[in-house]
């Protein structure tokens, strides 16, 4: 009986409050990985020059998109921490556009979690932002 | 609580995501300090603040540290290039969560940023982030 990533996306898993009011929904999954969407929205814009939205709303939906590829690689839901996240910012997403975030469970151990991932806005070939990070198990 | 202020007496505007936050500035020793009240929409599991939240608070607080410390400058723009945040405890929903960020060195091009984000007790943080920028002078 593996992680059921649908039931999850239903009991509204998907970063609680805060996930549900920057408006992140679920795209795709796989075995390791999964994939979810940010909708533009003027309220998240962190530079009112260019109109970019802030890179707190895809540090958040990175963090639920790489949660997520850890549990499917793990098949179960387990609680854990993020121990660190860092996020390489490789150019602006386009204002207006969704960016899509991807996040893969790369390594698992019985304790620790390696992840990594990538945001876009339309072409995975040319991500906005690279992230690299480490969950800790809390049963461990 | 006075309203947010640049060194130079500017009033100093947050981004729209910082007010999404719910952010307001404290100015504490002449530098400003956020504060983010807790509410469902920093709320991951029940009762705690998700950590994008956390990662946000402390981004705003870094841009706030530098148009801070830019203000007699005008037209610097600042972009984030590489953002490390390190998970040191977990944000409860009882009190707000304040942050601040220490510019470790401002130069031509860079600058580099730690900002600390705590809820009770400044000596036991929540967390912590390393924040590198681009600046780029009109």
């Amino acid at each position: 009986m593996g992680f059921d990533m649908e039931r999850f996306v239903a009991m509204g898993g998907l970063g609680g409050g805060h996930g549900q009011q920057l408006g992140i929904a679920y795209r795709a999954h796989g075995e390791d990985w999964a994939e979810l969407a940010l909708p533009y929205d003027a309220r998240l814009i962190g530079d009112p020059v260019s109109g970019v939205i802030a890179s707190g709303p895809i540090v958040a939906m990175m963090d639920m998109a790489t949660s997520v590829a850890v549990w499917l690689k793990r098949g179960a839901f387990e609680a854990h921490v993020t121990l660190d996240l860092r996020v390489d910012y490789l150019r602006p997403a386009v204002p207006e556009r969704t960016v899509i975030g991807r996040g893969e469970c790369y390594r698992l151990t019985r304790s620790i979690a390696f992840v990594r991932g990538i945001a876009h806005d339309g072409d995975p070939d040319d991500p906005v932002a690279h992230v690299a990070g480490t969950f800790i198990g809390m049963a461990a | 609580m006075s309203a947010p202020r640049t060194a130079i007496g500017q009033a100093m505007e947050l981004p729209p995501y910082a007010e999404w936050l719910g952010c307001s500035i404290d100015w504490v020793e002449d530098a400003p300090q956020l504060v983010m009240p807790f509410g469902e929409h920093v709320m991951g599991w029940p009762g705690l603040l998700q950590g994008g939240a956390i990662a946000g608070l402390l981004e705003v607080a870094g841009i706030a540290a530098l148009t801070h410390r830019l203000a007699g400058e005008g037209t610097a723009r600042i972009k984030p290039v590489t953002i490390t945040t390190n998970y040191l405890r977990t944000g409860r929903d009882q009190h707000p969560t304040r942050a601040v960020g220490v510019i470790l060195r401002l130069g031509q091009r860079t600058a580099n940023v730690e900002a600390v984000a705590w809820q009770e007790d400044r000596d036991q943080p929540i967390a912590t982030a390393r924040l590198n920028y681009r600046i780029l002078r009109g």
